[in-house]
This record gives structure tokens, C-alpha cells and sequence, in this order.
């Protein structure tokens, strides 16, 4: 993710197979790319990008399971220790009764630990304010960008070289 | 999108549309003005959630002695409403979870749309119980929490506060799950839009900016959503069967109910997606998006839901014959032939007979016969929640306290002004969301778009052109 204030080199394309072999052709030269911009999830992109799958469902795994612990000892705390009541003669800590609420719990938990989770690790919240470089990569267009901040000329031509040779429409520079 | 995928692909956008055809299609109702039919619709609704709002306040200060609800027939109106809209609620998230999980890429053209009737659903389910407790200042005693009351806990023994945990959870899950599906869409809005409308649709999306690594967690977490949405919602009507079968009263006593009712959900749900989806895009010119082919299928699932409900009504006057026991016998000889017969046969004409004309294709791919039969379905559907609520309880077990019930205004107000409320939420979304997922029916184009796969396709793509 782009710290404040950095200088970035993108380029634009038309079509997503054209972005794949675009960073492919990256790799190949070693460009250190900053980032991809796309207007949906494009399939194939992550390993050639190297990225690792996300690890968010991990987590979900364990939001689920603290959920179905928290609702499933809560429970039996209540109704066994904390004020034992009983209904219809069943006993206190009547297992088989419990289960819907744990169930629920679980999904509970699981879904808003991972959400909240989601938008913490992404750095999205209501009011951030999008680092977008071209109004049309939520629309239509494919973005490779670089960081330039600290570019010698020589790697900047280099770059702008790369995105000739792989037919971007566009190339810009802007300070996110 | 992998493997496991039909042999035979649909055309699901037609009209040989480029991805900036489809963000231009799909954002343009959010833009223009609204069109006259969409004043028209509006006005409406708000006059019911008027009457909505007025028949609750006559309510809480009158108290529920204002209902037809009596000693018998204790639940009513309010409960077969709640069911009814419930299992409404119950499509959006099998469409945007099962769907998802089975690989449906028909999914993407209705999902958004259908997610977001789920969610007003429940809002409206929400009103009945919330109102029939009476004193409602006090509805927070439902909420299990150490409290100064004793500490009086609620019984975790009850199918009703199970009911409370399974609805809460239910919603804001799927509240989740349709507004991290609907941040990308947003944030494509938020860069067409210009001045204010830009500055609302920056606090909404949450500064998505379409990054790889924000699309692969976004699919991770829509994936483990949909994993976890499908037994939630199998979860939640079972539940609310559990209101029911639970209970020691003939004709509620089956264990059939939890199959029964999420069947019968589905059921409904899809009828009510059908509603809409006919009006919304012919209203917003969305046939491109939501076609012929998406009608279809839904109507095949209509068709299977509905004829699992048949064999459910069917298997419950079977089994109520062949237990020799004539409380249960009379608890469904009653149902079809008591005081409420109109009611059992308007049910299975509906919900059984009717749908059965699906089996045509021809009628199946017909907008008009679809859409008559949503509402009959609708109807029937409600019909069915009457039918098991007021026709058991009005002939209980002791003869001198059996009853009739007929609503009242009240109550007629409150149902009626709920159709208000949802028609309200539904038409807002329409105008500030694309009701068609964006980012999703841009991703399967190459799949599903009528230039790549149709008769006529002009690029290969890896795909098959289907001449020649």
C-alpha cells in the first residue's frame, strides 16, 4: 500500500488479457511493480502478480469458533450457574436445546470478525478517501502502476519503455 | 471460475456490450432523474408506509385488544406475516450464496437486486413480532443480557428466542454481504459523479480503489460469506418451523416442518425476485442484463420448490391418516374442510397446481405469464402460513373455546403498510445503487456476453461459437 505523497508511474489498458501479459512481460525484466487496478477481479492475475492467498478465512475459522465457544459457555454459565431455572423438568444444562443459539453465534461472529477484519486490513472505512489515479480504472480500464518517488530518469524511461512495448492506451504520472 | 460449469452456456448480456456499455447501463438509473413511473410507484408506497406508521401508533396506544387476535386464535394476522416475509427474505440469499457456491454465473444479472429484498424483507417480518409483544418499550427484555431484573435471563430453551438470535443474525449477515458486493459498484459511481453526489459516494464506498490484492480479499471474504449465509438461511426458516413444530399442538407437531418451510421460502422468495426483477427492468431498461434466460431459470427453481410443497402437504395429510390417531386426523380434516377450507384450497391451487404450467418451457420463457404467476404464487404462499396459523388454532382442544377470526382494520392497515415500507426501501436503492451488480456482470461478460458466445459471435476467445 502507497504511503503519503508518492509519485506514481501507471499505465492503462484496454483489456484484462493485455494487463496479464503486460505483467508478465514485468516480471520477466524485473520491474518492481507498485500495484494493479482493475474494474472487477480478474481470474489468473494473483500468481503471476506473486500474491498469496489471502488468509482472511483463517481468521474466519477462529471468529467462528470463539462465536460458537462465547454463546455455547454463556449459556451454560446462566443457566447451570448463575440462575438455574427449570423448564418442563429438563435438566439445567440441557445440551441438545443449545445448540440453534450456538449455531447462530458462530455465523455471527464469523461474518463480522471477518468483514470488519476486511476493511481494517484493506484500509477502507467510511470517509477514506479513495488514492485513485484515473477515474476510469472503476469503469473500464486496467492500471499497472510503479513507484517513482526515489526513480533515477534512466529507470523512469525504462518504465515508460515498458508500457510502450506493451501497448498501454495511456501513460501519467501522478502524486497520490 | 473454474471448472465444475454447465455444457450448455446461456447468453446472459446481450446486446453486444462493451464494459463501458455495461457501467454506463447499470449506473445510469442512479444518475438520470426519476422517471414518471418510478414517482408514481413512490408516491404509493409512501402513502401505504403512511398508513403503516398510523395503524402502529393506534396500535401502541390502544394497545393489541385493537387486533382480531383472541384467547384461540392468539396468533393471527401478525405471525402469518412475519413468516410471509421472512421466507421472502429467504431467495436474495440462496440466489447470492447457493448460487454462488454451485457456480451459477446467472446469479450476477439478479443477485444485487434480490440481496436487497432479502434485507427489506426481514426489516418488514421484523414489525410483527416486535409489535405483537404489546408493551414494545419493553422489547429489549429479549435481548439476553445481566440486567436488574433479578437477573432475570430469557429461557435459551425457547424456539422463540432462538427465532430472535436466528433473525438478528440473519440480517445484519446479510446486510454484510450485500454491502461488501455493493462497494466496488459504489465506488464506480462515486467516479462518474460530480460535487455533492461525489462526496456521498465517497463516504459509501470506504475509498475502494480496485487494488489486486483489496479484489482477492474481497472474493476470499464473499466466498466464506456465501459459505456461511447457505446453512444460516436453511437455519433460519427451520427455526421459525421450530416456532411450530416444537409445540404439542396437532396439526404443528410434524416433524416435516423445517424441510417443509425452507422449501415453501425458497418458494416464495423466488416468486417475489420475479416480481420485481419483471418491473425493475423493463422500468430501468435493464433487459440486456436480466434476460429471458435468467427468467427461466428461475422459474425451474420455482417449479421444483414448488412441487417439494405439494409433496409436503400431501405427505402431512398421508401421515396424519396413517397414525390411527384422531386428534391428528381431525387437526387435518379440519384444515381441509373447516372453516377456513377457502383458505386450504386457495393454498394448494396457488402453491401446487398452478406453478405446475412451468413445465413448459414456452410458458416458462414467458414475462407475462411469470409475472401473473408470481403474484399467484405470492398469495398462495401467504395463503399456506394462514392456513397452518388460524385454522389450527381457531379449533384447539377444548370445544368451548373454539373461535373464528377475521381481522381487523388495524391489522389490514399494518399488512398492507409493510408492502408500503418495502416498496419504499426497494425504490430508494433503486435510485442511489446499481441494481445490478457491475463489477460481477463485467467479470463473467466473456463468459456470458452474447458477442462471445451467441450465434452471431464475433470473437472467439477461447470460447466456442455455437455456428458452424
Amino acid at each position: 500500500m502507497a504511503a503519503e505523497n508518492t509519485k506514481v508511474l501507471y499505465g492503462l489498458y484496454n483489456d484484462e488479457e493485455v494487463l496479464k501479459g503486460a505483467v508478465k512481460t514485468a516480471n520477466a525484466a524485473h520491474l518492481d511493480i507498485m500495484d494493479v487496478y482493475t474494474p472487477f477481479p480478474v481470474h489468473g492475475l494473483d500468481p503471476i502478480l506473486g500474491l498469496k492467498e489471502s488468509r482472511l478465512h483463517y481468521l474466519g475459522f477462529i471468529y467462528g469458533a470463539t462465536g460458537a465457544l462465547f454463546g455455547f459457555l454463556a449459556m451454560t454459565w446462566i443457566f447451570v450457574s448463575d440462575w438455574p431455572t427449570m423448564y418442563g423438568g429438563k435438566p439445567y444444562w440441557s445440551v441438545p436445546a443449545f445448540i440453534p443459539i450456538t449455531f447462530e453465534m458462530t455465523v455471527l461472529f464469523a461474518a463480522w470478525g471477518m468483514t470488519i477484519t476486511f476493511y481494517t486490513i484493506c484500509g477502507m472505512w467510511p470517509g477514506v478517501k479513495a488514492k485513485t489515479l484515473d477515474n476510469r480504472i472503476t469503469d473500464d480500464k486496467f492500471c499497472i502502476a510503479f513507484d517513482v518517488t526515489h526513480a533515477s530518469d534512466s529507470s523512469v524511461d525504462q518504465l515508460k519503455g515498458f508500457f510502450q512495448n506493451t501497448r498501454a492506451e495511456e501513460v501519467n504520472v501522478k502524486t497520490i | 471460475m473454474s471448472q465444475p460449469v454447465a455444457a450448455v452456456r446461456h447468453i446472459l448480456i446481450e446486446g453486444n456490450k462493451s464494459y463501458h456499455n455495461i457501467t454506463e447501463d447499470l449506473c445510469s438509473p442512479t444518475e438520470k432523474s426519476p422517471s414518471r413511473e418510478w414517482i408514481i410507484a413512490f408516491s404509493l408506497a409512501t402513502v401505504f408506509l403512511g398508513l403503516y406508521v398510523f395503524a402502529i401508533v393506534w396500535t401502541v396506544w390502544k394497545g393489541i385488544g385493537e387486533w382480531g387476535a383472541n384467547r384461540s386464535i392468539n396468533w393471527a394476522w401478525d405471525i402469518t406475516n412475519f413468516v410471509w416475509w421472512i421466507g421472502i427474505g429467504h431467495a436474495g440469499t440462496l440466489i447470492s450464496a447457493i448460487l454462488l457456491l454451485f457456480r451459477q454465473r446467472w446469479r450476477t444479472g439478479v443477485n444485487r437486486a434480490a440481496e436487497a429484498m432479502t434485507i427489506f424483507a426481514v426489516i418488514c417480518a421484523g414489525q410483527f413480532p416486535i409489535f405483537h409483544m404489546g408493551r414494545v418499550w419493553l422489547a429489549f427484555f429479549i435481548m439476553p443480557f445481566p440486567n436488574t431484573r433479578g437477573p432475570l435471563w430469557t429461557n435459551f430453551n425457547s424456539p422463540l428466542l432462538w427465532d430472535v438470535f436466528a433473525i438478528s443474525t440473519y440480517f445484519s449477515v446479510s446486510l454484510l454481504f450485500w454491502y461488501t458486493g455493493l462497494v466496488p459498484d459504489l465506488a464506480t459511481v462515486r467516479d462518474r459523479a460530480k460535487g455533492f453526489r461525489k462526496k456521498m459516494y465517497e463516504l459509501f464506498s470506504f475509498g475502494w480503489t480496485g487494488s489486486a490484492k483489496h479484489w482477492q480479499r474481497w472474493e476470499a471474504l464473499s466466498l466464506v460469506l456465501a459459505g456461511i449465509s447457505t446453512p444460516l438461511v436453511l437455519s433460519v426458516h427451520t427455526i421459525v418451523s421450530f416456532d411450530f413444530a416444537t409445540s404439542v399442538v396437532p396439526g404443528w407437531h410434524t416433524t416435516i416442518f423445517p424441510p417443509y418451510f425452507v422449501a415453501g421460502a425458497v418458494f416464495s422468495g423466488f416468486a417475489m425476485v420475479q416480481t420485481l426483477m419483471i418491473i425493475t427492468r423493463k422500468v430501468l431498461n435493464l433487459q440486456q442484463y436480466i434476460t429471458i434466460n435468467h427468467i427461466e431459470s428461475m422459474n425451474k427453481v420455482i417449479v421444483l420448490t414448488g412441487t417439494i410443497v405439494g409433496v409436503a402437504y400431501l405427505t402431512e395429510l398421508f401421515i396424519a391418516w396413517y397414525s390411527g390417531y384422531i386428534y391428528e386426523q381431525f387437526a387435518f380434516y379440519n384444515r381441509v374442510f373447516g372453516i377456513y377450507w377457502w383458505s386450504y384450497f386457495g393454498m394448494m391451487f396457488c402453491n401446487v397446481l398452478a406453478p405446475q404450467v412451468f413445465w413448459s418451457r414456452k410458458l416458462r420463457r414467458n414475462i407475462w405469464w411469470t409475472f401473473f404467476l408470481s403474484i399467484i404464487i405470492n398469495i398462495g404462499m401467504w395463503f399456506e402460513r394462514f392456513v397452518i396459523i388460524a385454522t389450527t388454532l381457531a379449533r384447539d382442544f377444548l370445544p368451548s373455546s373454539w373461535s373464528y377470526y377475521r381481522p381487523t382494520w388495524v391489522e389490514i392497515s399494518i399488512f398492507t403498510g409493510t408492502l408500503g415500507l418495502f416498496f419504499f426501501c426497494y425504490l430508494i436503492f433503486c435510485r442511489v445503487a446499481p441494481v445490478v451488480a457491475i463489477a460481477e456482470v463485467k467479470s463473467i461478460l466473456k463468459m456470458a456476453g452474447d458477442q462471445y458466445i451467441g450465434p452471431d459471435a464475433k470473437h472467439g476467445h477461447g470460447e466456442k461459437a455455437h455456428h458452424h
